[in-house]
């Protein structure tokens, strides 16, 4: 047991820094002369680099990596993959290649890292790409994920802030895997909520944005670290405000329990920092605004379609097994950039 | 009292051992627990604020908070108090902060509104902090949304320090709806605090 403790000492996307605190340093590095192909890149706070190599080529480049969120290697490898490839489909792109990024103990069992690597190379083969190759470094503790490399065509790239007035928002997966994998480290997860929260985190959302592909998508983003509050602000880039349903948020019941027991983690309250002043809430539970700030590991597609396409893609996502559901809708820009009203409550 | 050691503890293990530590009391009591970093005093904060508990917090040192927690109607236990006082007897000086404008000093507007940043941030990094902060003027603009520094000043408010905005300069610049850190003042109070403080600093 103790050497299982020293393996996950709390990781995944609540790992993340704040976002805050990440933008004062970006914003102070030197910027060298723009390349015009280079599309997408890090000062729009997107999902991926989109570089245009040809007017109907672009590469999709991203990396991820984080220390472990559950004890088992070869669930925390497969987790891991899934994470990093997300960033492809939330921009549009199909897998191509992928790289390992590897942080282990000299002396820590190898035959841990072997399971770790096989879930991850499990997930690259599903996604329909090729490992590469890869980077190990040893360090005092394990991290694991990937770097990946998709392709997309530069008039099909999914942006993450080009939401349209009245579009409706739709979420692929359900909320709270932040808090369920903290609730387990103090052993007080339930098995079955921890087996949901897995089963979650290792489900690629390719099956998601295959079915996007049908449908014309206006803006599209991964719902990880910063929360599904902290990307919906990205998602409204200071150009819109919105309106979020909360009875109609897919969640996971057990993390607003584990909320209530205060189970919660600093990830989450620096989530609440940052985006918490964009944000009103009006009749809303503390466990409800806990789960809507939870970083998520692996967390599902948040997506802006107009709301004539909205009702069949939400079928078609259905279709193919995802809890997805419409959380909300894009308005004129407002003072209160995300309003989140509960229904039932009024 | 009970007191709680989750120094180089992670959330939300501080949180955990809080909460066994007041189930320990039985009743009503006080828990103190000593963290190192300012979210786990905001998570603390957060529980105690739902749970209806007393709740205050204090910055002994660099990387060191102390948040107490007051269960059920115990009143605060005057020798706990004056303990504090004895060991470090600075805190007790009642310095109020004035901020009455968005700019620090007078010049160009775009370099003041940059020292004011700095000036809130290092504020917050003081080993005293001060009992209040008032704005009023062009000073309310700080505590709204869209200021660069609402981050500093919550980690002060989480740490105990008051927030104090005027009302009626929230209204004439039209912030009312948009105060996101502490509360909203009259020139009474405002007026009260300025002349009980034992030391004014107005950047």
């Amino acid at each position: 047991m103790e050497d299982k403790i020293v393996f996950c000492k709390g990781g995944g996307c609540t790992a993340k820094l704040g976002a805050g605190v990440l933008s004062r340093v970006l914003e102070r590095l030197p910027k060298g002369p723009a390349d015009p192909n280079l599309l997408i890149g890090y000062d729009s706070k997107d999902d991926a680099a989109v570089y245009k190599v040809t007017d109907d080529l672009a590469i999709v480049q991203t990396l991820d990596f984080f220390p472990p969120m559950v004890e088992d290697p070869y669930t925390f490898g497969k987790i891991a993959a899934t994470n990093a490839l997300s960033d492809i489909y939330a921009m549009g792109g199909t897998v191509k290649t992928a790289l390992n990024i590897v942080c282990f103990p000299e002396k820590m069992d190898l035959n841990i890292l072997g399971e770790i690597m096989r879930g991850g190379s499990e997930k690259v083969i599903e996604a329909g790409g090729t490992l590469a190759g890869g980077h190990s470094i040893a360090d005092s503790d394990v991290k694991y994920g990937l770097s990946v490399t998709g392709t997309v065509h530069p008039d099909n790239i999914y942006p993450n802030n080009q939401g349209q007035t009245g579009d409706a928002l739709i979420l692929t997966k359900r909320l709270g895997v932040g808090i369920i994998c903290t609730a387990n480290r103090v052993q007080e997860a339930s098995e079955e909520a921890m087996n949901a929260a897995i089963a979650s985190m290792t489900t690629l959302n390719k099956y998601a944005a295959e079915v996007c592909h049908d449908f014309t998508i206006h803006a599209c983003t991964d719902v990880t670290g910063f929360s599904f509050l902290g990307h919906l602000h990205e998602m409204m880039d200071g150009k819109h405000s919105c309106v979020v349903y909360a009875e109609q948020v897919p969640v996971f019941k057990e993390a607003l329990d584990y909320a209530d027991e205060f189970l919660l983690t600093a990830a989450g309250q620096r989530n609440r920092n940052h985006t918490g002043p964009f944000v009103q809430f009006e009749g809303v539970s503390f466990a409800m605004q806990e789960v809507l700030f939870d970083p998520q590991t692996s967390g599902g597609l948040l997506i802006a379609v107009s709301k004539e396409e909205a009702a069949t893609l939400l079928q078609r996502l259905r279709d193919v097994g995802l809890p997805a559901n419409i959380v909300g809708e894009i308005l004129e820009p407002s003072d209160v950039e995300i309003r989140v009203v509960n229904a039932k409550n009024k | 009292m009970i007191q709680v050691n989750a120094m180089g503890d992670t959330c939300p293990i501080p949180v955990v051992k809080t909460k066994n530590a007041i189930r320990e009391l039985n009743g009503s009591g006080i828990v103190e627990t000593l963290v190192d970093n300012e979210i786990a005093v905001q998570n603390l904060t957060k529980m105690a604020n739902q749970k209806g508990y007393g709740v205050k917090s204090e910055k002994l040192g660099e990387n060191e908070f102390k948040v107490t927690m007051t269960v059920g109607d115990a009143a605060p236990v005057e020798e706990a108090e004056e303990e504090v006082l004895c060991a470090v007897p600075a805190k007790s000086r009642n310095v109020v902060v004035v901020i009455s404008s968005a700019q620090m000093g007078v010049g160009n507007d775009e370099l003041g509104t940059a020292l004011m940043k700095g000036f809130i941030y290092a504020l917050g990094q003081q080993d005293i902090l001060p009992k209040t902060i008032l704005f009023y003027n062009g000073g309310a603009s700080i505590s709204c949304q869209g200021s660069a520094s609402l981050e500093d000043l919550k980690s002060m408010e989480a740490q105990g320090v008051e927030i104090l905005t005027c009302g009626t300069c929230l209204n004439f610049y039209g912030l009312s709806e948009k105060l996101a850190v502490g509360g909203v003042t009259n020139m009474y109070v405002i007026a009260e605090k300025m002349t009980q403080a034992d030391l004014i600093v107005k950047p």
